[in-house]
């Protein structure tokens, strides 16, 4: 078992063109640096520099925007499903 | 350039107007990997406001396992300005050049501040334009409207949630 991580189109540059790969790690920033070490470059799209999840990114742990669960220490556990979505919003 | 088939881009015009004057937004979907706008999906403005829009996060996660079940990708993100011209503003650029926003999505920017009743008169214009938003630069792409019984294959579906 691991955790199925669903990545952007645009996020796939890093995953050889995979729709989905998977990791493990008990919350979602160790999730990340797993995926980081087998797709480089993953982590910096998603993390800033000051260790935060990025504005503009949407992230969901099953069907729960983890900005409502912890952010990148929400838990995550074998057989969770992990989204990661541009945010779409703007304004005049 | 931006093709689009006319019953396409009368649909975001009429969403743009019937939530005037709160921002409208939503996408055209069309098969993944294409360039190909065929199915408007109206979203709801989460911010319900005449300067900002935001598609909810529970919509926006059910929209893309919408799109990603049917093989579609969104080939086009619009959203109207209510007060100001259909420019991309410091906002939209932002969250366009986001680190997981495909730079091959078609921003369409429609602007109904010189709107009025629909009486085909002048003075009732919506303006429609299309951009491609890259690393926070803007350039504006043609728009070519096709009209829909050329397009030789089904009208486009418009699916009002």
């Amino acid at each position: 078992m691991a955790i199925e991580v669903r990545i952007p189109t645009i996020l796939r540059t890093h995953t050889g063109g995979n729709k989905t790969v998977e990791g493990s790690g008990d919350t979602l920033a160790a999730l990340i640096d797993d995926l980081d070490s087998k797709h480089s470059g993953l982590k910096n799209r998603l993390v800033t520099e000051e260790g935060k999840l990025h504005r503009f990114v949407n992230v969901y742990v099953n069907d729960e925007d983890v900005r409502f669960t912890g952010a990148l220490d929400t838990q995550v556990k074998d057989g969770d499903s992990v989204t990661i979505l541009p945010a779409v919003a703007g304004g005049c | 350039m931006l093709r689009i088939a006319r019953a396409t881009y009368d649909a975001i015009v009429a969403h743009a107007r019937q939530d005037h004057p709160d921002e409208a937004c939503g996408v055209v979907a069309g098969p993944e990997g294409t360039d190909r706008p065929e199915r408007v999906v109206p979203m709801l403005n989460a911010a319900r406001s005449p300067t900002f829009y935001e598609f909810d996060s529970t919509d926006l996660l059910a929209l893309y396992r919408e799109l990603d079940d049917r093989d579609e990708w969104a080939v086009v993100v619009y959203h109207s300005h209510t007060a100001t011209e259909a420019y991309p503003s410091r906002t939209d650029v932002g969250y366009a050049s986001g680190p997981a926003a495909d730079p091959r999505t078609h921003y369409v920017l429609v602007s109904t501040r010189h709107h009025g009743p629909e009486t085909g008169l002048s003075g009732d214009e919506v303006e429609f334009r299309s951009y491609r938003i890259v690393d926070g630069e803007v350039s504006e792409e043609e728009v070519e409207i096709v009209e829909t019984h050329l397009f030789g294959h089904s009208p486009t579906t418009v699916v009002y949630d």
